[in-house]
């Protein structure tokens, strides 16, 4: 876990408990994610893989610990030089995907894409909606701008969620199991546009139990148990030398 | 023996049409709005509180929606009559103002509770979502959770409404005018006691019923986007 000059998230000893320490979901985690990393976080559930991943934006407030997002500690309220932090400038730069689409009901799939692009960033319109369509198009719902999220199969919402992150120009996209909610021959096609995503160059974290996808796409396979870093590596040291016996005790459970 | 007769109601109409169409439901009609219009205002500020990080903000609200709740109407409605002019001395005689504080400040009670339901029905998922693009509270509320709360509230707004409505002939107690006060004062000058009833349940039955109507077409336009 070495620190490096281009680490765009550095994770210091996170914690986050709940019931005054009772429950450790997060307990102690120190990591870096680097520029065009691929990190395909796995583990059991229950193990705080999406805690971690939550507190990332700070959908999740830690209970101690240090989150430097392109250099500043967003867990703060100010910055060493006693500037307030903004926090919805910086989650802005990350987008995020759920498990559970969330795409806005009451707006069509061109209003879930401007309207952040327009209300937040000031974008006009019609440039708002030329490159929301353009996305549109890239994930194959061009045809659909005017539809409303619940006239869509949940893969359509998943790609929809995915180009909607995506439309705030962010530095890192962070995936919450974005294929759990799925049904199973929709799977794929999701994995597809993630897949052409992390092919861009785009520094991606994803939560998953697609062990393929782990495999395939990553670069780094973070393996988490009881709310700690058990091991990391290529997904070739992962799974087919795994040192620890908790993660070879996962392995044999999912492979 | 027979209860009623077609023939008096139409002489009452004939006689008093004024009287109940244009003062009675003129009276009705603009306290129920003054109601709902400074109720709704009210209740959002109380449904705010009761959302609030900050408890004695939520106790406060937690008081006044329980007083209102637990109390009659009617004895809210003396209560406000008597004692807001000892209070406020501009309100002596201003009985139709203190009748209309009174509605307000007792729907407002009840709508709080609406408004606050709905916002807290909306998906916690539509918050995080619209905070991990970049939203700050403020406009989560406004863009993201505010347009889909408001849509689970219009059916329990809409009987609010039309409560509000039936109650302001409470204010018949005071003889404000209103269609109830037309109906008291008919019957009087009549000694008919049940035409003015009959006519006056009509009234009320058609106001309600075409706001019902109203709401209903309304909330179709608002569904827009969660039908297959």
């Amino acid at each position: 876990m070495a620190t490096s000059g281009n680490a765009i998230i550095q994770v210091k000893n996170l914690k986050k408990y709940y019931n005054k320490g009772e429950i450790k979901a997060l307990d102690g985690v120190t990591v870096d994610i680097h520029k065009g990393d691929v990190a395909v976080i796995i583990g059991p559930s229950g193990s705080g893989k999406s805690t971690f991943l939550r507190s990332l934006n700070l959908l999740e407030q830690p209970t101690s610990g240090e989150i430097i997002f392109e250099g500043v500690d967003i867990t703060k309220k100010r910055d060493q030089s006693g500037k307030k932090i903004d926090l919805p400038k910086h989650r802005e730069k990350m987008g995020m995907v759920f498990q559970h689409f969330n795409l806005f009901p009451h707006m069509t799939l061109l209003d879930n894409m401007t309207i952040a692009p327009i209300q937040i960033k000031g974008i006009p319109k019609e440039q708002a909606e030329a490159r929301a369509r353009e996305l549109l198009a890239r994930v194959g719902l061009g045809d659909r701008a005017d539809a409303y999220p619940l006239q869509l199969s949940g893969g359509q919402k998943q790609r929809v969620a995915i180009v909607r992150a995506l439309a705030m120009d962010p530095d890192v996209m962070l995936f919450d199991e974005p294929t759990s909610a799925l049904d199973p021959e929709m799977v794929g096609e999701v994995l597809d546009v993630m897949k052409e995503l992390a092919g861009t160059g785009m520094t991606m974290v994803v939560v998953t139990h697609e062990m393929g996808f782990a495999r395939e796409v990553g670069n780094r396979v973070l393996f988490m148990d009881e709310g700690k870093l058990v091991e990391e590596g290529t997904p070739e040291e992962i799974f087919n030398s795994p040192q620890s016996p908790r993660l070879q005790d996962f392995l044999s459970k999912v492979l | 023996m027979k209860l009623f007769s077609f023939e008096k109601i139409i002489m009452l109409l004939e006689q008093y049409w004024q009287k109940f169409l244009l003062e009675g439901v003129g009276y009705t009609l603009s306290m129920a709005a003054i109601t709902v219009a400074f109720g709704a205002i009210f209740a959002s500020l109380i449904a705010l509180l009761k959302m609030s990080k900050i408890a004695p903000f939520r106790w406060v609200s937690n008081v006044y929606i329980e007083i209102i709740r637990g109390t009659p109407m009617l004895l809210q409605l003396y209560i406000f009559y008597f004692a807001l002019p000892m209070l406020i001395p501009v309100l002596n005689k201003q009985k139709y103002v203190c009748v209309c504080i009174a509605l307000i400040c007792n729907s407002a009670a009840y709508l709080s509770e609406v408004i606050r339901s709905g916002i807290q029905a909306v998906d916690g998922g539509q918050t995080e979502a619209a905070l991990s693009l970049g939203f700050n509270s403020r406009k989560t509320m406004w863009y993201i959770v505010l347009p889909q709360a408001i849509k689970n509230i219009l059916p329990a707004l809409a009987n609010e409404f039309i409560m509000i409505i039936k109650d302001t002939s409470l204010a018949s107690t005071f003889f404000i005018g209103d269609v109830m006060t037309q109906c008291l004062l008919v019957k009087g000058a009549t000694y008919l006691p049940i035409e003015p009833m009959i006519i006056v349940a009509v009234i009320y039955f058609v106001l309600t019923f075409t706001l019902s109507k109203i709401v209903g077409a309304f909330e179709r336009r608002m569904s827009r986007g969660y039908k297959r």
